[in-house]
């Protein structure tokens, strides 16, 4: 379990679940190597059922490797794992793949055949029931009821990526997988998808999905962790943010202070500040929310023209450069 | 171990379906029909009733073995290499399916068109014979022990071209080297029914119900001996 306070440790990265909620993935000290190369290391988290959890990594960092093993479609080694409610096992492979489904980057379709022909063949191989059914009612959920003859062939690569999450819907998942599900995707077909995914979390369906898009992990996914081959850090991106950078507030006057030190200085809400410009002012906070209503009064009580008071928003994006950026400076040179 | 037959059906229909629209699939699987029916049409239309005689020494129906033999080649060489080159591979093994599963049901999806194919030329060719050859010679070639060699033989052949070709499939990653191998390997077999069908090999019943048996031994083996060499881990990621 991981503690308050302590944003990186290196084993178990665990978050406390509902005690009456299992949950959908439990990894422990999961580890994978290929040959001489370690894909993945000593890696640990939970996922709880209906969460819509990102993993982010550079290339190389192991994500589909984690996508691959939880999928059983390579074997851990070492480590253990719980896939929707079943120890990862060779033994529990095949149930385990019945209550799961993967979208691998890659659709993988039969281009020869039909959108129809392949979920046909999808719905057999999952053996779902009232397959007829369920097809059209995929079909329909991803907007393709009108191309469901053509050739799978000739469809562009968005639309086949439609197909592939619509083939991977069929058997009603508990945990769907998505491995960059909008690589090479134009920025309409990318929305697309996204909205895809925020239907499927309202339905309340499991969803590991791994990216390189920093703001699609930020809009969609309640968690986030970061890999590259061990897992970097892991939690709500906010939360992210929040223990890796400073609370700041910016401050933009008209003219620059005379004397900010006097300004800054003896508020309590205020840690620090420093300059930022000529008539820019960064003030470190612990509660943006207390410290800026203490701030105005004292900048107006100053006889300042305050042009805007704002809390500082680091992205995803600044987290993610950071751990990054840290282990390049922590390798070996 | 229980095996889902909606699963096999559905590979089979997916294969046969795919199949039907790979136009360089279509035309190997042709070529060696066209091969080996010319030539016994060839020799016996050009034998003269006074030496239909020498055709009793040959078993020129067995000669044409060679189809159901090299037609599998190439579809079972495809089965996995080909999945695998066009990406199509880890989705279907994300599935529940079973190894053994998918490679029953890539042996059934290679065997159908194989036996079908292998049948209908022999059908073309007895009937060519009945039909427009000298009364002699269709006597000398039709030989009713021959045709039943043939009918037995012909799926148990195919039965073991097949394991060889996904064998071989399942370790290539290029489908042109895969059925380049799987025609190498299965030269002996075409060899042996050569020399049978040329009387090089003199064919005698002990000898006709040795091979069968070999045969069927070898295709109830096929499967269990090649389905450990389907590697998921080594077939998704490449590793060797």
């Amino acid at each position: 379990m991981m503690p308050d306070g302590d944003m990186r440790l290196p084993g178990d990265m665990r978050l406390p679940l509902a005690a009456d909620k299992s949950p959908a993935l439990s990894v422990s000290h999961l580890s994978k190597r290929f040959g001489d190369r370690l894909a993945l290391d000593d890696v640990s988290f939970d996922v709880g059922r209906g969460e819509v959890f990102g993993v982010l990594g550079p290339n190389g960092a192991g994500k589909t490797t984690a996508v691959r093993t939880l999928g059983t479609l390579i074997a851990p080694t070492s480590g253990s794992a719980t896939v929707a409610g079943l120890a990862l096992t060779s033994e529990n492979g095949v149930e385990i793949r019945r209550r799961i489904a993967i979208m691998p980057e890659s659709p993988g379709l039969y281009l020869r055949l039909s959108v129809l022909e392949n979920l046909e063949c999808f719905a057999d191989l999952y053996e779902v029931p009232e397959a007829r059914d369920r097809i059209e009612h995929a079909l329909r959920l991803m907007g393709l009821t009108d191309r469901a003859r053509d050739a799978s062939g000739s469809l562009s690569k968005g639309l086949r990526q439609r197909v592939a999450l619509a083939r991977a819907l069929l058997s009603e998942p508990e945990v769907l997988f998505l491995d960059e599900p909008t690589a090479g995707l134009d920025p309409v077909a990318v929305r697309e998808v996204h909205e895809l995914i925020v239907g499927l979390r309202e339905r309340g369906v499991t969803t590991f999905l791994t990216t390189h898009r920093l703001e699609e992990a930020e809009r969609l996914c309640d968690r986030v962790a970061i890999l590259n081959t061990t897992l970097r850090t892991i939690g709500r991106p906010d939360e992210l943010r929040d223990k890796l950078f400073t609370r700041t507030l910016t401050v933009r006057t008209l003219e620059g202070l005379p004397e900010p030190d006097r300004v800054f200085g003896g508020l309590s809400a205020v840690d620090g500040w420093r300059r930022d410009g000529s008539a820019g002012y960064i003030l470190t906070v612990s509660d943006p929310e207390v410290a800026a209503p203490d701030v105005t009064r004292a900048l107006v009580a100053a006889g300042a023209d305050v042009l805007s008071i704002s809390e500082s928003r680091h992205s995803l994006e600044d987290v993610y450069l950071e751990l990054i950026d840290e282990e390049k400076e922590a390798a070996p040179a | 171990m229980r095996i889902s037959w909606r699963r096999v059906r559905a590979i089979v229909r997916k294969e046969l379906r795919e199949y039907r629209r790979h136009g360089s699939v279509l035309v190997a699987t042709a070529i060696f029909p066209v091969i080996f029916l010319i030539q016994p049409l060839f020799v016996v239309f050009m034998v003269h009733s006074a030496t239909a005689a020498l055709l009793e020494q040959w078993h020129l129906l067995l000669y044409m073995l060679g189809i159901p033999v090299l037609t599998p080649a190439i579809l079972a060489a495809y089965a996995v290499a080909g999945e695998r080159q066009q990406g199509s591979l880890e989705p279907v093994l994300t599935t529940p399916i079973r190894r053994e599963e998918f490679l029953l049901a890539k042996a059934l999806a290679a065997l159908v068109p194989s036996v079908v194919i292998a049948y209908g030329v022999y059908a073309v060719f007895l009937a060519c014979v009945a039909l427009f050859a000298q009364p002699d010679v269709a006597v000398a070639v039709l030989r009713p022990p021959d045709i039943v060699a043939q009918l037995l033989l012909t799926p148990l052949l195919a039965g073991w071209s097949i394991w060889v070709g996904i064998a071989i499939s399942a370790r290539s990653s290029d489908v042109r080297v895969a059925q380049q191998l799987s025609l190498l390997a299965d030269l002996p077999v075409l060899l042996v029914t050569s020399l049978i069908a040329f009387n090089a090999i003199h064919l005698t019943l002990a000898l006709a119900v040795a091979l069968t048996a070999v045969l069927l031994i070898a295709d109830t083996l096929g499967w269990r001996i090649v389905s450990p060499m389907f590697n998921r881990e080594r077939l998704i990621s490449s590793t060797r």
